[in-house]
């Protein structure tokens, strides 16, 4: 039985056809909730409601939305082009999920325990961009094309600091695999051996650098609903709508793992003493996210020139000046390997 | 060279704006919510509120309208059309008298018009329709709406009365 997994070739892909539903169906119904969550979290701040009515609470909002989304029309533009304009929302959801392959949830629980894993979520979440383009380009609409280009400048502008964040935190463990990344937070200090302290400034930096990277507010500027009808995505409805509606929101949810993974000890145990366990991950996770609903609740959306000056201007330099600190910091070892990790043999 | 502000530069780097949202968000988020859940609770509704209308009846069942048509006449919609004609017992009422809703932009001119309170507003306004021609109410309908809803239009005339 074992043999058949890990020798035949059917087995391993049955397998692995396995563990990726086994992190995609508890991620797309955990994604409703959260969907929900957003909703609710902004009507609190605003002093409403929200949802209440579909299911106890308003619980099951969301899928009354996906039932609503997928029985409605699918409308393609007279002059679109139809093959590309399917593939772009597709393009977009389906690399909003692959991103998930390399993100450890537990010790050994991982779909594809690589050690280029850092690299590889940087350059899936490159890809997104394609989505946005191909989406605002096959819509033959120059505002959809408008928005696509506003969307794409914004995305690669601000994954250029992202990088850069993430190489000081490479630096300290010595490793792309983010099991190493979250086995080098281990320590006897519970939460003051996680990445959050040595790389403060980067933590506020990197939780910036992801809500304009998913376009969430104050830097929704691909969206803009009070000023725009909407962006790329303006002539898009139905499903394709919903699937980059899906596809945005797991990149939250991805850059909720990312910042708990890689500044606030992935599965480990704040306390010590407590077990590690997936527990921690998903309650870092749920606690950026509300951090992500809040900020969507509390800041107005910030002007292009100024999303672009905060990019170029702020963010970059502050970055890139920070792997120069933490490079130095890191090679001689300052405050026995508060920095390097690596250096301390485990 | 410029005089650096370093508190507000301090400001500007610990993103002390976003942190005093921040608080007042969070102090939102814990308020009881304003949100009237309107099906099932419902805001107060002033006695002079003009809903849908009715076409109302003395207490000993005649109807008050006697077709004077000033409410046709001030209608700045013309929504309303009246014929009259005198009954068997001499007195003259209306035989015809339609409003169309669709028209009617509810400024209560109608009911501020009739000199025996007979066309007035009342406290309904959920009178929403599935087709344009349910809209379309004849005589029928608005006696019927009198009738419905007598109890509260003559509170709420009772209650206006010490204004007029």
């Amino acid at each position: 039985m074992v043999a058949f997994f890990t020798q035949n070739p059917f087995g391993i892909v049955l397998l692995i056809l396995g563990q990726a539903l086994l992190i995609l169906v508890p991620l797309l119904i955990a994604l409703a909730f959260l969907m929900y969550v957003d909703r609710k979290v902004w009507a609190a701040v605003q002093m409403r409601r929200g949802p209440n009515v579909v299911g106890p609470w308003g619980l099951l909002q969301s899928f009354a939305d996906f039932i609503k989304y997928i029985v409605k029309e699918i409308v393609i533009p007279a002059g679109a082009d139809r093959a590309v304009f399917i593939i772009a929302p597709l393009l977009t959801f389906v690399v909003a999920v692959i991103a998930w392959a390399v993100i450890p949830f537990n010790p050994g629980w991982v779909l594809a325990d690589v050690n280029v894993a850092v690299l590889y979520v940087l350059a899936i979440s490159s890809l997104g961009v394609y989505g946005v383009i191909m989406g605002g380009w096959a819509s033959n609409s120059k505002y959809a094309f408008l928005g696509a280009l506003r969307s794409a400048a914004q995305m690669i502008s601000y994954e250029v600091s992202m990088g850069l964040i993430i190489i000081g935190v490479i630096l300290s463990t010595g490793s792309l695999n983010f099991g190493e990344i979250v086995r080098a937070q281990e320590g006897g200090y519970g939460l003051f051996n996680w990445y959050w302290l040595p790389h403060l400034p980067m933590v506020v930096l990197f939780f910036v650098a992801a809500l304009a990277e998913t376009s969430r507010p104050p830097f929704d500027l691909p969206e803009a609903e009070t000023e725009l009808v909407a962006g790329f995505f303006v002539e898009y409805s139905s499903t394709p709508f919903l699937l980059y509606m899906i596809g945005e929101l797991m990149n939250v949810v991805l850059m909720c793992a990312l910042l708990s993974i890689l500044f606030f000890g992935g599965w480990l145990s704040p306390i010590p003493g407590l077990p590690d366990g997936v527990l921690w991950l998903i309650a870092k996770m749920a606690f950026w996210f509300f951090m992500f609903a809040m900020v969507k609740a509390i800041i107005p959306r910030y002007r292009y020139d100024q999303l672009m000056r905060l990019g170029w201007k702020v963010m970059l330099p502050l970055s890139l000046g920070w792997v120069l600190i933490v490079a130095f910091l890191a090679k001689f070892e300052v405050f026995g390997g508060f920095w390097a990790r690596w250096a301390l043999g485990a | 060279m410029t005089q650096i502000d370093y508190t507000r530069a301090a400001k500007y780097f610990l993103l002390w704006d976003m942190w005093l949202g921040f608080k007042v968000g969070f102090k939102q988020f814990f308020r009881p919510k304003e949100t009237v859940n309107y099906p099932h609770e419902r805001g107060p509704l002033s006695p002079r509120f003009r809903g849908e209308h009715a076409l109302r009846r003395y207490p000993n069942g005649e109807e008050r309208c006697i077709a004077c048509k000033l409410c046709e006449a001030v209608c700045p919609a013309q929504a309303i059309t009246i014929d009259a004609e005198p009954r068997e017992d001499g007195s003259r009422r209306t035989t015809r008298y339609d409003i169309d809703m669709t028209k009617c932009i509810y400024c209560g001119f109608c009911q501020e018009a009739c000199p025996v309170d007979a066309i007035v507003q009342g406290p309904n306004f959920e009178f929403a329709t599935e087709t344009r021609e349910e809209l379309f109410y004849d005589k029928a309908k608005l006696l019927d709406n009198g009738e419905r809803w007598e109890a509260q239009i003559a509170r709420n005339i009772e209650m206006d009365a010490p204004y007029r």
